[in-house]
Parts: C-alpha cells; structure tokens; sequence
C-alpha cells in the first residue's frame, strides 16, 4: 500500500488589492510515496514544497485535486491521528515547558494518559531534551526548539511522519542526529517524507527523491536513478553576457544572470571550453566540479526550466 | 463535552493565567474596587449605593478589556506564530479548535469575576458590616456581567478569525459601546420611518443588546431584578454567543493558513 498518494493536487492564490490575478504556486502534483521509505523532497525556496505539505495537512485547501494517505481519504480524520508533523521552522507555545507541551499535543492526538507519560520520557531522551524538560520554551534556543518539534511529530507514534526542513536551524552535531533520527525511524518501519532544500541530507538519506522547481515537479526516482545521466559535469562560469558558438557546439546550456554566464558541461569537454573562452578573450571566473551527483542533478533541472522559460519569453 | 475541545481550553486558560497582562488588569480592578470605599464615605448616606455602583462597574469594564485583549489574539496569534500548524495537524477539528478557545477564555473570565466579586463582598462587607438578603442581587449583576463577558468572547474571536489583532479590537470594543447604547438605538428606530427605519431597526437588533445586561444601577438601589428577565437574558445570550461562534467557525473552516 502507497503511503502517499497526491492526485493531482494544485494551488493557485489570487493576489493583488482586488485578489483578481491568479498566482499559481503549485501545478497539479501526482505523486506517490511508498510505505517505509525515506523520501525526499527538493527544491529552491519558493518552489511549491511546504505548500504541498500543508496542503496535506489541511492547513490550506487545494484548488484542485486529492490526496490519499496511509490508503484513506486524505480529510479523515482517523488519518492524522497516524501521522507526525514537523512545520518549518517551528514555533510553540513559549508559556509551556517542553514536557507540558508534548503531555498537550500527546493529549490532541488521543494518546492514553499511562502511555503518554511514558512516551514523553522517551521521545524526550530520543531528542535529547530530558534536562529542560521543566524549562519553558521561551528559553529555548532555536536548535532546541527544532528538537521539541521533532518530538512532537514522534510522540504518538505515528506511520507517517512528514518533516519540513527539518535540519534547519541545527548545528552539524544536531544535523547529524536528525539524520540518524530519521533512519531509526526508518528501521521502525515508518514512512518518512520531507523537504530539504540540502541536497547532501537528501542524497545520503533518502531512497527516492522528487524535485520541484515554480511548483512544477521536474523529476522523481531514486537518486542513482536520476543522476546517472549527469555523472562527472562541471560547471564553468564567466564573465559577460554572450555564449561563443564553440561552447554551445559542446551541448552546454547556458544560463546568464547579471553579469555572467554559468554553463554545466561534461568533464571530458573541460579542456575545449577553455579553449573557447580564450578564443573568446571572455575572463572565465571559475570551474567547479558538481560536487555531489544530485546536486548536478538539480542543478541542470532548475538551469533547464529557467532555459525553457527564458525561450519562451 | 468532547475531550479534544476540553484540552484546548484548559490550554487556552493556561495561556491566560500565565500572562501578566491579566494580573495587572485585575491588580487595578480590585484597587478600583478598594478606592470605592473611600468614594463611598465622600457620599452621605449613599455609601453603598455608591460603592456597589462602583464596583460592580469596575467588575464589568475591566472584565470586557481582558476579554477583548485576550479574544482579539485566540486565532490571528495562532496563525501568526504558526503554532496552529501542529494543532490543525492532529485529529483536531477547525470547530473544536475556536469551540475550546472560547470556552477557555469563558473560563478565564468566570474565575476572573469570582475573585474580583469576592472582592466586592468584602468590600461591601467593610461599609455596610453585615449582609441583607437583597445584597443577593449583586449576585444576578454579576451573573449578567459574566453573560456580557461570553458574547464579547465569541465576538472577539468572531473577529480573529478573519482580521488583525488590531482590527478585531476595533471592532469588538466598538460593538461593545454601541450595543451598551442599545436601548436608545431601538428607541432611535423606533422614530424614523420608511427604508430608515428598516435599516436603523436591522442595526438596532444586530448589535449586541448589553444594556439589557447591565442591572448594575438597579442592584445598587436594591430593586428586584425578575425571573424573566434572567431568562430572557439567559437565552439571548446564549443565542447571540451561539450565533457569533458559529460565523467565526464559518469563516476559520474556509481559511487558507499561509
């Protein structure tokens, strides 16, 4: 049973004084998450990611489409007593202290008073929050306010647990243990969706990934799957604003910003890309070998959208 | 009532008595009420007159601005922190959601008015040295001013729903002054005449009737208050809470969370 199903879910707001121009912030989404995977999804800020997720959450209302969750309609209520939620940079009730926060939320989502105290201790010490758990939350730091929401979204031991960014805000130690977080919860057999816009947490956690870019899914599978195609690329960046006709002949897509030009092309045509540029007499600034697989990936999908959009104006 | 709504306003309730807004208002309340006293002295023979007049008054102006300041940010606060979002996540419904606000900042101001009219007892006590059987009357003034403070909670958070905190003060302060002139807006009505007067009347009725409400005066003079005007004010309040919970529930199960 798919743990996720989007059917084709869509958003569009209507902006300006009158709300009469639309905006559209998603296209319609079809998406579907397995049960027990570690799914990934990216994006630029602005891209349509944490409107899918409260778009799932039912904190906004789609203008098209549907989803199912854990094989139910999507608006039943039954559902959410079996899924976690950590929003982008959380924010709680400051008046509460940790342990009272979690008692209130493991309340809400129907939690029997034995085990929830139980359960408190635990997601606490998964969290490593046990020593201020009496402290209230106005005191927190900004990591340990991503910790208390994390526990939060586990407390009730849901299948689902949907993350939006959840390494924000941490420190590499606490990156570190949000990634480990997430692969016990894994282990546990639970299905875990969230959005990252790093795509290294993405590339060493996730057993698939999907990208989306002006809320246009641009590519979902896993991640092997999709960066084969783009291994050993680099990226070579100059200086103006033409493309000598010599670097397009070696398949680069271009993409001018300000003053300079950003082309990502296989390795092996390094050498002839110099070249051109100095026949050129263009100030080449840098070549960057993509660093991780995925990340080239990505890149050459948003360079390819915003190519396609810039063609069409 | 259901488990989830009850959660929510303990919390709302929790939220209220941790906030030191709350004690400030009801410090100055009770001060108020204690320099009633001396007021009452500067007036012979009226002192108790005077001193329930005062506060009873007190009681009832300070109740509506902590209903108010505290209403005006039930939602628009949530929203605005976000800290909605992990509330509406869970098997909580939107209604249950503005059902529990009200009924916690209801149970903020009930507990707020018991210790505010313990203070007006001993007050009262300290002038006239023993109690009679129509000081009992305060306690059907205080009974209307807790009714008053339920419909400004459900129009406070009728307002949040949908505007600013600033706006939604506006407002329901605005719908608090006009509904204490109610009577002489059906009176108003009452004298125009044509397309006027169906507008005048509409208005008359739409507002919130609070003069209705205040029996402070009459307490004051130790008149009766009767049965049926407690019941009639009873079922209107009621209704009018009712009435404007509903419209904040209509609005807030249509409203997108950005």
């Amino acid at each position: 049973m798919a743990a996720i199903e989007i059917l084709g879910l869509e958003k569009t707001y209507m902006v300006g004084f009158w709300r009469k121009r639309p905006k559209r912030a998603l296209h319609p989404l079809h998406l579907t998450v397995e049960e027990g995977e570690i799914f990934g999804f990216l994006g630029p800020n602005g891209a349509g990611k944490t409107t899918t997720l409260k778009m799932l959450m039912g904190l906004v209302f789609p203008t098209a489409g549907t989803a199912r969750i854990l094989g139910k309609d999507w608006t039943d209520p039954e559902v959410k007593a079996q899924i976690g939620f950590l929003p982008e940079q959380p924010y709680f009730y400051d008046y509460l202290t940790a342990h009272e926060l979690l008692d209130y939320y493991g309340q809400l989502s129907g939690v029997p008073g034995k085990d929830r105290k139980r359960r408190i201790e635990e997601v606490l010490v998964r969290v490593g929050l046990t020593d201020v758990k009496g402290v209230q939350l106005r005191k927190f730091s900004k990591g340990m306010l991503q910790r208390a929401g994390i526990a939060q979204a586990i407390l009730h031991n849901p299948k689902l647990v949907f993350f939006d960014e959840p390494m924000s805000g941490l420190d590499p130690l606490g990156r570190r243990e949000v990634r480990d977080l997430i692969e016990q919860l894994k282990h546990e057999g639970k299905t875990v969706f969230f959005s990252t816009h790093i795509l290294s947490d993405a590339e060493s956690l996730c057993d698939r990934v999907a990208i989306l870019h002006q809320g246009e899914l641009r590519g979902v599978g896993a991640v092997e799957e999709l960066t084969s195609a783009v291994q050993g690329k680099v990226e070579v960046v100059w200086q103006g604003t033409q493309t000598p006709a010599s670097m397009k002949a070696l398949g680069a897509e271009c993409h001018i910003t300000g003053d300079t030009v950003r082309a990502v092309i296989p390795e092996s045509q390094q050498d002839a890309a110099i070249d051109a540029l100095r026949r050129e007499r263009l100030k080449l600034i840098a070549i960057t070998p993509l660093r991780t697989s995925l990340e080239a990936y990505f890149v050459e999908k948003l360079q390819h959208s915003q190519t396609t959009a810039g063609n069409a104006k | 009532m259901n488990a989830r709504i009850g959660y929510i306003a303990s919390n709302t309730f929790r939220e209220a008595v941790r906030d030191r807004v709350l004690y400030n208002l009801i410090a100055f309340a009770l001060l108020l009420s204690g320099a009633a006293i001396f007021v009452g002295q500067l007036s012979i023979d009226i002192e108790r007159l005077v001193g329930v007049n005062l506060r009873l008054t007190a009681v009832s102006l300070f109740g509506v601005v902590i209903a108010i300041f505290i209403g005006i940010g039930l939602v628009s606060k949530e929203i605005e922190k976000r800290t909605l979002y992990t509330v509406l996540s869970r098997p909580v419904r939107r209604w249950e959601f503005i059902v529990g606000k009200f009924f916690g900042l209801a149970g903020t101001l009930v507990v707020n008015t018991f210790f505010m009219a313990i203070g007006v007892f001993g007050a009262l006590l300290y002038v006239v040295h023993k109690f009679t059987a129509s000081d009992g009357l305060i306690l059907v003034a205080l009974y209307f001013i807790i009714l008053e403070f339920l419909i400004i909670c459900s129009l406070a958070l009728l307002f949040s729903s949908f505007s600013s905190p600033l706006l939604s003060a506006v407002f329901a302060f605005s719908l608090f002054v006009i509904g204490s002139f109610a009577d002489d807006l059906r009176g108003f009505a009452s004298l125009t005449h044509g397309f006027t007067r169906w507008i005048a009347t509409g208005a008359a009725y739409l507002v919130p009737n609070f003069s209705a409400l205040n029996v402070i005066s009459v307490v004051a003079h130790q008149q009766p208050v009767s049965g049926q005007l407690i019941l009639q004010n009873t079922l209107y309040a009621v209704f009018y809470t009712a009435m404007a919970l509903s419209g904040a529930v209509l609005i807030f199960e249509r409203r997108n969370l950005k």
